[in-house]
């Protein structure tokens, strides 16, 4: 294992570069910013490279007793590791989606996003129970003020509304954490993954946990920040938003909800359900209404988060593997999908579907990676959104068939809404001028749809290589569960091959490898 | 117990009592021309009260060695927390003076004066372990703080602000006399441990209601509802470097005075007041909350931020631990920053004639003109708001955490529950900063005293603050060991 701090470093990179983006002018800030998110993406990479697949649990531990109460205790395991990766390769895109579109006040707009970076750096390698609520928290002031100051016409009441949305959802938590704290005597959060609360507890701090991870989720029905902030934000601020925010609330599942309190995420399973259940049919609907390709893309992600939380709460590997799968990829995906909005917005400067049309005349290049983008959030096989929802369903289907069912209607109903508004900004006739003007993607806009794009098919040819790290720490959470694993409704039993045929599967099984 | 070491024990407030009667002479002899210089000798006498100060502190004293004269006064190191902060609050608030006063040609060398006399007093209350050491101390701190509420006396809100000061104070102090007289009467004794001795076991009808009329009169002086009343028509009435200290020392001082009365005094008592001190910080919470959503004054909106934050630090009372007093006393050092830090920006907003800035429409767009000014500011607003990484955080923590070890989880939840509808207003005041078009009101810079001052507290609200944690910590339990620690 090594010493060397590289999680602080991660930290501190973009730290050091904020303070210097406060008082750069706009030109010095963009490229402060751009390389220290760039530093970042090495580093980034570097960790995944020095990561040990299969060894201990917890890599490049840090702990360093700072502060009374709690301290500074960093470590990853796969899970974070590949969260962090997300993010890392997530920044510079933003940085670049914000270099000629953001021309006021520059420096501070990068300080606030480099800030974002930190925080959800901290967010992702906490492993005190108290440092991780203090990132958790801080991430909603450079957000508000992202919204605020750089936001569409409505900003401001939907700054207001992300703001107090989530801390109401949050405060909750810091109480539960702290009787946690009380009960067990320790912050780690590895020691408290294994520790075994009364179950009579278990169920109120399971619901303190869930109001703060379901707004950030978000979820049915306290999901309604999430379309007014998306549509208002900057490019950047979605991608931002979409892509590694909304993360946090399915990494609070995994990481607190689940382990430490699998008997009451057993029993408030259905809760998780049903409100899965509404929102992928209802947001679905609602998506397909919409004349703002924004707020369509918005509620898709809500649909897309539901299919997160009922695999989680599918309590078996399949179901794990499946969310996380799928939050990777539609960190990318719906990143991918707010910067194609951001770039025609900045031709068009409207996001009404109806503006556009026929876009695949004039700007092949951009119609040919919004299809790619459409496609992988829709789900297509050899994209990462087929894995990830893939798994995710077959997960659910052993525990329930009918939920199954339900969310399976979610990839139907995504294909229809997505590929609605694909044909009304791609296809059909050229019917406003302007539009029919707009230039195709320029270099800096074709490096980062092309450096999106990798990795969604990436993901979806070889998913192996970003759930290696991952399957290790999925087995042990699923160890974990299974004292809780409430019973199915598929009743899956082997079959009882004939001995003669038993031969044949195995090497049908490993012709497949 | 001799006479030299009580009066060695009482030092800080004879230093108080001798430099304020000094300059008081001086002033007398060569009128306000040597205003600015007594300014700054009370701020030296500040600083050598809290180096007398310190040591109790440091090695944490308590019990019958740091009592002086029979059990009156005592110079433990829960004394000595407070009087540290109370002297860095005064001596802030001496700091801004001259500009503020010097502008409305006001600058008068009373000022500095009245404000040592204040401390003096304040001394004496988190000092006091006897009922009437607590009313002089109380009243010799009323009496000069009425006088400051009142020292811009050509200015009608000034006068307004002290004479409502003045009669709401004098009939708290009724009030809290009306409830020692009841005190005395039914336990026999105006100290602290022979009130504690006589209230163990079962308690008379008589008692609980002294032990209610005092917290009424305590509640007054803190400003918790039901008592608040007066709070933002004083604030904003009153010279804004007078505001800066009522909002800090006094605060301090009533603060740890309603800890020692309730925990040593009615120690043995804590279900007899526990529910009262739990009904005034819900509502203080509440009220300080709603009532600042609609101020249009940045000092009245302190103003209610302050009853807010009070009812915060009503929970680590409430828990009746002695965590909750370290935690209280956590808090109190975090929050006297944050309103040092509050009103120093407070004081930089002027426009370009130097005319102070108190609407907060007038803030509009401050960023974009004074970019450090509305950063601190912000800051604070976070901070007071409780948000991490701000170090406001650490102080609701604290008491939360008091509040959960001690079991009050109802109220922890509904303290914290009324967090967010706080959270609002400070966030308007930032929205106004930083997302408004600027108004170009507040133009106008200030010294580097004041910017300094800004620096400071800013540093230590920032997330360096959480390096402080550890060293806080220990000393507020040191403080609050002294507290608990009974014969």
């Amino acid at each position: 294992m090594t010493s060397f701090p590289i999680l602080s470093l991660m930290m501190l990179v973009p730290l050091v570069g904020a303070l210097a983006c406060l008082f750069s002018d706009a030109k010095m800030a963009r490229t402060i910013a751009l390389a220290a998110t760039l530093v970042d993406l090495l580093l980034g990479l570097f960790l995944w490279s020095a990561y040990d697949v299969g060894g201990a649990q917890w890599q490049f531990v840090e702990k360093v007793p700072l502060f009374s109460g709690f301290s500074w205790a960093l470590g990853i395991d796969g899970i974070a590791l590949m969260l962090i990766e997300l993010t890392v390769f997530l920044m510079p895109v933003c940085i670049g989606a914000s270099w000629l579109s953001v021309e006021k006040r520059v420096g501070e707009y990068m300080a606030a996003f480099l800030m974002m970076e930190v925080l959800i750096m901290g967010v992702f390698t906490a492993q005190d129970l108290f440092l991780f609520y203090i990132f958790f928290e801080a991430g909603l002031i450079p957000m508000y003020l992202i919204i605020g100051i750089w936001g569409g016409a409505d900003r401001i009441y939907a700054s207001y509304k992300f703001f107090l949305y989530t801390l109401l959802g949050s405060v909750l938590m810091l109480i539960a954490m702290l009787w946690m704290a009380n009960e067990a005597g320790t912050t780690d959060v590895p020691t408290l993954m294994a520790y075994n609360f009364p179950v009579a507890a278990q169920k109120w701090l399971w619901l303190a946990f869930f109001a703060s991870f379901a707004v950030k989720m978000p979820m049915w029905p306290v999901h309604t920040w999430l379309p007014d902030a998306h549509v208002q934000a900057p490019t950047a601020g979605s991608v931002l938003l979409a892509g590694v925010l909304l993360k946090m609330g399915g990494y609070g599942f995994i990481r607190f909800s689940l382990p430490m309190f699998p008997e009451a995420s057993a029993d408030f399973a259905w809760l998780i359900f049903v409100l899965s259940m509404v929102a992928v049919v209802a947001t679905s609907l609602i998506a397909l209404v919409q004349n703002d390709m924004k707020k369509l893309i918005a509620y898709s992600s809500v649909a897309h988060m539901a299919i997160v939380t009922v695999g989680l709460f599918a309590f078996n590997v399949q179901g794990l593997e499946g969310s996380m799968i799928v939050m990777l990829s539609h960190g990318l995906v719906s990143g991918a999908l707010f910067l194609s909005v951001g770039i025609i917005y900045d031709r068009l400067h409207t996001r009404e579907i109806d503006r556009y049309g026929g876009l695949s005349i004039n700007m092949p290049k951009y119609a040919l990676f919004f299809l790619f983008f459409t496609m992988a959030s829709i789900g297509l096989p050899a994209t990462s959104g087929f894995v990830g929802e893939f798994l995710s369903l077959s997960g659910i289907y052993q525990m329930s068939s009918w939920v199954a069912f339900v969310c399976g209607t979610g990839v139907i109903l995504g294909a229809g809404y997505m590929l609605y508004l694909y044909r009304r900004v791609a296809f059909g006739d050229q019917k406003n001028a302007d539009a029919a003007a707009m230039p195709d993607l320029d270099l800096r806009e074709l490096a980062m749809v092309v450096a999106l794009a990798l990795p969604v098919l990436w993901m979806g040819i070889y998913p192996e290589s970003f759930l290696a790290p991952m399957r290790k720490d999925i087995a042990a959470l699923d160890a974990r569960l299974a004292q809780a694993r409430p019973q199915g409704d598929a009743r899956l039993t082997a079959g009882k091959p004939k001995p003669a045929a038993a031969d044949h599967t195995e090497h049908a099984a490993e012709g497949a490898h | 117990m001799d006479w030299a070491t009580s009066l060695r024990l009482v030092a800080p407030e004879e230093l108080l009592s001798f430099a304020g009667i000094v300059l008081l002479l001086v002033a007398a002899w060569h009128g306000d021309r040597l205003a600015r210089g007594i300014n700054w000798l009370a701020i030296a006498t500040l600083a050598v009260a809290a180096i007398m100060v310190a040591p109790s502190l440091c090695c944490g004293a308590m019990g019958a060695g740091a009592s002086a004269f029979f059990g009156q006064y005592s110079g433990d190191a829960f004394a000595g927390f407070a009087k540290l902060l109370i002297y860095a609050a005064a001596g802030a608030s001496l700091v801004v003076a001259p500009a503020f006063f010097g502008r409305l040609r006001a600058m008068k060398a009373e000022y500095p004066i009245l404000v040592l006399f204040a401390v003096a007093g304040m001394g004496l209350m988190v000092s006091a372990t006897n009922l009437l050491t607590l009313y002089i101390g109380l009243e010799l701190n009323s009496l000069a703080a009425y006088v400051l509420a009142a020292f811009l006396r050509r200015d009608g809100r000034s006068a307004e602000a002290g004479l409502k000061y003045f009669v709401l104070g004098a009939l708290a102090s009724g009030i809290l006399l009306f409830g020692m007289s009841l005190t005395y009467g039914f336990t026999g004794t105006t100290s602290f441990e022979g009130i504690r001795a006589a209230m163990s076991g079962e308690m008379s009808k008589g008692a609980l209601f002294g032990i209610t009329f005092m917290l009424a009169g305590l509640a007054f002086k803190i400003s918790a509802v039901p008592f608040h009343m007066w709070t933002p028509d004083v604030y904003e009435g009153a010279p804004t470097p007078v505001t800066m200290l009522f909002a800090s020392a006094p605060k301090v001082a009533a603060l740890a005075l309603t800890m020692r009365v309730a925990l040593v005094a009615f120690g043995t008592q804590v279900h007899a007041w526990q529910q009262i001190v739990i009904f005034a910080a819900l509502a203080s919470i509440i009220v300080g909350a709603l009532g600042a959503i609609g101020q249009q004054n940045i000092k009245r909106l302190l103003a209610y931020s302050s009853i807010n934050n009070v009812g915060f630090m009503l929970i680590g009372l409430a828990a009746a631990t002695q965590q909750g007093a370290a935690a209280m006393l956590v808090y109190l050092a975090i929050y006297v920053a944050m309103t040092v830090g509050g009103f120093v920006a407070v004081l930089m907003l002027k426009d370009a004639n130097g005319e102070p800035v108190e609407n907060i429409a007038d803030l509009a767009g401050l960023s974009r003109e004074r970019k450090v000014l509305a950063a601190c500011l912000a800051m604070v607003m976070f901070s007071l708001a409780g948000l991490p990484p701000l170090f406001g955080f650490w102080g609701k923590f604290v008491v939360f955490q008091a509040a959960v070890q001690a079991h009050l989880f109802t109220l922890a939840v509904l303290g914290v529950i009324g967090s967010v509808p706080a959270a609002f207003y400070y966030l308007k005041v930032v929205k106004i900063m930083y997302f408004d078009d600027p108004a170009g009101k507040a133009l106008g810079k200030s010294d580097w005293m004041h910017q300094a001052l800004l620096a400071l507290s800013a540093a230590f609200i920032s997330p360096l603050g959480y390096l402080l944690t550890k060293c806080l910590g220990e000393l507020a339990g040191k403080a609050a060991a002294a507290l608990f620690h009974v014969v």
